[in-house]
């Protein structure tokens, strides 16, 4: 099986770059790659001008790696797992303590505790201190927000942006399409292959066909009734709606509306939409398939 | 073999302590024959005991609390047998093959070996996997594997079933693709209740709670919640509830 099938790119300082993909795509692999962790078969790639093969150590001194799974020690306290990365990094917390204070603030009551013990939204408030307190100059965040909740991805890509403006540069994975609007550029990743890369509003903009939100009072009919519309392309559920892109460029919401009442459906309401990440990627995943 | 018992949730008053903690704090509610129920809450809002209650996994500190029509304190291994369960962190195993895992899963339930065999083969086609029947659940695609764990917790056609987290990764096709199977099962009957961290899909939940702190905040249609919350989306019903959490995180 091939994780990575091929992908080029270039980040320059200071960016905040989102990966963007389901589980399986290979934002995993290639984030190891990049972090010297796991050899290419092909290909290179340099990281901060150094060769992520020839030159892994000048990497590992320089960047900072928040893998997707927990990694910390578990039985050592909140503050001995950061000094420790302090330490085999030659630095000290009081050093860079500018740079974690509004992250490692939130944890310090629980500087004693062990970090086996911490809640998920703790941990990962640790685990990006320890990736920070060298002061890296490229931090690769591997899914930092899985299984996290709005309220806290939210908080978490607020602490990102702030970051940002000490001058990191910030590679960030997710398989949350609704994370894409905060990133500065993004690549959308299905089967090992960049779908797109261009910032998020350029993203969107590739969306070329004119798309329609629908709904009506039989949601469970309204799916199988749109797909047999005469125009329609596409139909998917997006909460209460169902996003509906059509073949015809110049519709009219009454066509749509006359359609849908003429099949029963009452209540109906229909309005031309732009088309979200999700429905970028879901178009660009046809498209390959 | 679960016909006969009622495809209904009741929880009154429901509580579970730790110490003095309250993880859980009287919640009450009742879920419907065939309904889908969305039960959402911030990480450390108490869902996940609140659930363990409910599978009668763990046993309730007070109130009371009934699946199937069997008591979450007397009767846990009858709720056991009459209900489906699954989660985004372990559902198959990984070292067995797809028609391994579906046998392994029908004998747990007591099907009988010439059901689990008939039923196989339906599953097999509905998901188009007959070709992979032989093939390692590892190196399956997340999104086949969540549809796969999906059929196999139902694969017993219990009353009700519990989704954790069911499609948190999968890619935005095959999360819409598990949807429409939720709604079939629901369709047949079956009652689904669900955790989410994807706010559109509270939107595809007949009703849904909020938990905050233990309680639940707020339970209705999404249509109604976002009218009393003046909000345009479940995502921002979401954001103005869990903000008012007061607890820190344990």
């Amino acid at each position: 099986m091939d994780a990575l099938k091929g992908v080029d790119f270039a980040v320059p300082r200071g960016e905040l770059f989102g990966v963007i993909g389901p589980d399986g795509a290979g934002k995993t692999s290639l984030f190891r790659i990049l972090t010297t962790l796991l050899l290419a078969d092909k290909g290179e790639a340099r990281v901060d001008g150094f060769d992520v093969v020839k030159q892994y150590r000048e990497i590992r001194q320089r960047i900072g790696y928040m893998p997707g799974r927990f990694s910390l020690y578990q039985d050592l306290t909140v503050e001995e797992n950061l000094e420790f990365f302090a330490t085999i990094f030659n630095t000290s917390i009081r050093e860079n303590y500018d740079l974690i204070r509004d992250i490692y603030e939130q944890i310090e009551p629980f500087k004693k505790r062990p970090a086996g013990k911490l809640s998920g939204g703790m941990k990962q408030k640790l685990a990006l201190s320890c990736a920070l307190i060298h002061r890296p100059s490229v931090l690769f965040l591997d899914e930092p927000t899985t299984g996290v909740d709005a309220v806290s991805r939210k908080e978490f890509w607020h602490m990102l942006k702030n970051l940002q403006k000490e001058g990191i540069t910030i590679l960030v994975s997710t398989p949350y399409m609704d994370e894409a609007s905060l990133c500065d550029r993004i690549a959308l990743i299905q089967d090992g292959k960049f779908l797109s890369l261009d910032s998020p509003s350029g993203t969107v903009q590739r969306y070329t066909k004119p798309l329609w939100a629908v709904k009506s009072d039989d949601m469970y009919r309204l799916q199988r009734d749109l797909l047999r519309f005469a125009s329609a392309d596409t139909v998917y559920p997006f909460g209460e709606f169902y996003h509906m892109s059509v073949r015809q460029p110049m519709m009219q919401a009454a066509e749509i509306t006359a359609f849908l009442v003429s099949e029963g459906h009452q209540e109906v309401e229909a309005r031309p939409i732009t088309a979200g990440i999700e429905d970028v990627f879901m178009e660009l995943m046809k498209n390959e398939s | 073999m679960t016909r006969e018992v009622p495809h209904t949730i009741t929880a009154d008053g429901l509580t579970k302590r730790f110490g003095d903690f309250i993880a859980v704090d009287h919640i009450s509610f009742s879920v419907s024959a065939g309904e889908i129920f969305g039960f959402l809450g911030a990480n450390g809002a108490g869902k996940t005991t609140a659930m363990r209650m409910l599978c009668g996994l763990s046993i309730p500190s007070s109130g009371k609390g009934s699946v199937a029509g069997f008591d979450v304190y007397t009767q846990t291994e009858q709720i056991k047998k009459n209900i489906g369960y699954m989660s985004q962190k372990f559902s198959l195993y990984e070292d067995l093959t797809v028609s391994e895992n579906i046998r392994f899963y029908g004998g747990i339930y007591g099907m009988r070996t010439a059901d689990i065999k008939d039923k196989t083969l339906v599953i097999l086609r509905d998901l188009h996997l007959e070709k992979e029947k032989d093939t390692l659940v590892k190196s399956l695609p997340l999104g086949w594997k969540q549809k796969l764990a999906f059929s196999v917790a139902i694969f017993h056609e219990p009353g009700i079933v519990f989704l954790d987290e069911p499609t948190g990764g999968v890619d935005p096709v095959t999360r819409r693709e598990f949807w429409e199977m939720i709604y079939e099962a629901a369709y047949r009957g079956m009652t689904v209740f669900v955790t989410t961290h994807y706010m559109d899909e509270a939107e595809y939940c007949n009703r849904v709670s909020i938990m905050v702190d233990g309680r639940i905040e707020a339970m209705d249609r999404p249509s109604v919640l976002k009218k009393d919350y003046g909000a345009q989306s479940m995502e921002e019903v979401f954001l103005k509830l869990a903000r008012k959490a007061v607890r820190s995180e344990y």
